[in-house]
């Protein structure tokens, strides 16, 4: 599979009077074209953080502090060399941002104007992103709400008048305007009721097998990323921990941090397991201990664990070259047990 | 705790149009009240609840004596000229000392009515709320306030209900003061709380404000506050939703050994099924106002009756499917969810089962007529019209 988006060593820190506060420490990720990548992790982990940083979309006192972020869309390479959107021009941004890399952001309560009609609001992004005629452009706001499931009558609707569900629906619609590559997806369903975040995920994944684009879905919810996606990257103190697809993450989770959220929440189905939970609370980020941020709540830290440099890389003794972690205590036994 | 006690749940509306229902229930209550006088078994009326097919018996009575019975609450709420909203019908259910009872529904559905009702925060339009035997009249201002103090209710956001201008041992010594007026030592009383919840050294806790705190201690702090009433029931309403998963589990525990060692009768209020199913002794689901489907936790969710219930645990994210089942889409998304989805016609319905515009069983009866509760075994009960063939399809 061909990468469309590459992060590589990316850091952002806030800068703040009693120092950085390091929100995301030199991390990789790649999404491939098509594909449903999963980013876990607690508020604070520095999720969003990673999304808008490479994205380009943070503001001060958050500055992207070191990597690259490159993008290999063909629209844009027309299959040359990709760019490096951290060094993009204003205007080549404009191009980029929501044709080629769109958002559907976090609570879509807040998202929406509460005082412009629905179409007026997606008529807003075709018109600052796509060259369109008027009647087109309305035709095209049309279409986009057919897309989810939406009446079109809707279109003269306020966001008051929508339900929960159908105000996300209406961001997605929003983001897939213009036919973008990558739809970056912010805790798109965290405010909703089970039985209607299964409902539009289950749109998600439809719309993603007609349209074509990848997603980097970002939630708290490992068990939402367990069935949804293709490869999930757990983050934790701004560092990624783990890498793996969603059946490696499942089966053979390697960091004790995985370990631990895996055996945090109950699960409905199947027989009552133990449940064993992670202790303590994340590390403040303004001073962090060298080695692992996970150390103070690990059950397997050893004295060596503050001078692990939290590289990603292979599992001892896992042959797959997909499943990596930081953690360099554990290893997969002859019985390919985890240990 | 022996004496069974119903009160004439007529006699306190104030509301006419209610009276005439209120008063029906009111008369088949006393009914059912006479008949358990006459059993005379030692249990409290509340502790079974006349249904369909016979009477009703809570799992979570098994854990200690009846602590607080609503019978038959409603709340009705004035939303336009000649509308109303019935956000809270026909509730009935007890908490029991020692043991859990889990409300579960999405938004919408009135579970928070019920806390708001049973706090003594809102006036119920129908029904009666009985704390130790005793119906509660909000008029009544000494004994209210006892109530106040005996029946405590833990908010879902402690980012918003802590206030960010004072400190932990502001929060938590006012309590004291106002509902333990014979504690001298209140700095003693104080850091007492902060230990109970874990929130150790207790000294360091004192002086903090809210901000200085993470979510989960912020909702140790707030377990503390209604700690310092010396409830005898707790509700919480979503206690744990606001929070980090690997945070929730670790308050849960909290909750379940404050329950066990202070002998709490806890409502705990939910939209998350699987948590209740650890948690809980008795589940209760709720949707449209009204319970659908209630009886022991481990069954409600292993075995749905309701096809509500079966659309809820359909929807929950199940790790052991590990992509199977959105990756194919909503086809195979569990028979009720996928056919749901394409009848989902928003809210629940005013006339007949609340239920029958989004249920694939629905047939005309559900549409006109509203199903009762129905025994399904002697802790167990669904209303439903269908729950044949319900039992069928899940």
């Amino acid at each position: 599979m061909k990468p469309i988006l590459e992060i590589s060593d990316l850091s952002v820190a806030y800068r703040a009077e009693g120092g950085d506060v390091r929100a995301v420490e030199q991390v990789n990720l790649t999404l491939h074209a098509g594909e449903v990548v999963g980013l876990c992790g607690e508020s604070g982990s520095g999720k969003s953080t990673l999304a808008y940083g490479a994205t380009r979309l943070l503001r001060p006192p958050a500055v992207v502090t070191g990597g690259s972020v490159k993008y290999y869309g063909n629209r844009i390479t027309q299959g040359g060399h990709p760019v490096d959107i951290l060094a993009q021009s204003k205007k080549d941004l404009k191009a980029l941002r929501w044709r080629e890399i769109a958002i559907v952001f976090q609570s879509a309560m807040n998202a929406l104007n509460p005082v412009l009609r629905v179409e007026d609001q997606i008529l807003d992004a075709i018109r600052a992103h796509l060259k369109m005629s008027g009647g087109e452009a309305r035709e095209k706001a049309a279409t986009l709400l057919d897309l989810v499931g939406i009446p079109r009558a809707r279109l003269r609707s306020y966001p008051h008048e929508l339900s929960g569900g159908m105000r996300q629906r209406v961001m997605i619609a929003m983001a897939l305007a213009a036919d973008p590559e990558v739809v970056i997806m912010d805790e798109p369903t965290t405010a909703l009721d089970v039985v209607v975040q299964r409902d539009i995920l289950a749109q998600i994944v439809e719309l993603k097998e007609t349209l074509g684009f990848a997603i980097l879905f970002i939630t708290h919810d490992l068990s939402l990323l367990l069935e949804l996606a293709d490869r999930i990257a757990v983050m934790y103190a701004g560092r990624l921990l783990e890498t793996g697809s969603s059946q490696e993450i499942m089966r053979d989770p390697a960091h004790p941090y995985t370990r631990g959220l895996l055996n945090s929440f109950p699960s409905l189905h199947g027989p009552r397991r133990d449940l064993v939970g992670i202790p303590g609370s994340p590390p403040d980020l303004r001073s962090p201990d060298p080695g692992c941020p996970f150390i103070p709540r690990c059950a397997y830290a050893l004295p060596s664990c503050s001078e692990v440099d939290m590289a990603l890389d292979r599992v001892k003794g896992d042959s797959r070259p997909d499943h990596l972690t930081a953690c360099p205590v554990v290893s997969v036994s002859q019985e390919g047990v985890l240990s | 705790m022996s004496e069974p006690v119903i009160h004439d749940a007529g006699a306190t509306h104030d509301d006419p149009t209610h009276l005439q229902d209120a008063a029906e229930d009111a008369t088949a209550l006393s009914a059912a009240a006479a008949d358990t006088t006459a059993a005379a078994v030692g249990m409290s009326s509340a502790a079974s609840l006349p249904v369909v097919g016979g009477d009703l018996r809570s799992i979570a009575a098994d854990r200690g004596p009846l602590a607080m019975a609503a019978t038959g609450i409603g709340r009705d709420y004035r939303i336009g000229r000649g509308v109303i909203l019935h956000a809270v019908r026909d509730v009935s259910f007890g908490l029991y000392k020692g043991a859990v009872v889990a409300l579960v529904g999405e938004s919408g559905s009135g579970k928070s009515t019920v806390a708001r009702l049973l706090a003594g925060q809102e006036r119920p339009s129908a029904g009666t709320i009985a704390l130790d035997g005793n119906v509660i009249d909000v008029r009544s201002n000494r004994h209210f306030r006892k109530y106040k103090s005996q029946v405590q209710l833990v908010f879902q956001d402690p980012f918003s209900s802590l206030n960010p201008t004072h400190t932990v041992g502001y929060h938590l010594s006012r309590p004291v003061r106002l509902h333990q007026p014979d504690v001298k030592n209140v700095d003693g009383a104080v850091t007492a709380l902060l230990e109970q919840v874990r929130l150790v050294p207790a000294d360091q806790f004192v002086t903090k404000y809210p901000y200085e705190l993470s979510g989960g201690q912020r909702q140790r702090v707030a377990f503390a506050r209604a700690l310092a009433a010396q409830p005898t029931v707790l509700l919480a309403d979503e206690p744990v939703s606001m929070l980090d998963v690997s945070i929730r589990l670790e308050m849960l525990n909290l909750l379940d050994d404050l329950r066990s060692r202070l002998h709490l009768a806890l409502l705990y209020i939910t939209h998350d099924i699987a948590s209740a199913r650890y948690f809980a002794d008795e589940v209760l689901v709720m949707y449209g106002g009204r319970i659908v489907e209630r009886g022991p936790a481990e069954d409600v969710t292993q075995q749905p009756a309701h096809p509500y219930t079966q659309l809820l645990i359909a929807s929950a994210p199940d790790p052991d499917k590990l992509g199977s089942v959105l990756k194919t889409s909503t086809a195979a998304a569990g028979s009720v969810a996928a056919r749901t989805t394409a009848a989902n016609t928003g809210g629940p319905a005013a006339v007949g089962c609340p239920f029958a515009p989004r249920c694939p069983l629905a047939i005309d009866k559900c549409r006109t007529d509203d199903p009762a509760l129905e025994l399904l075994t002697p802790t167990r009960a669904a209303a439903c019209w269908r729950l044949d063939v319900a039992a069928g399809a899940s």
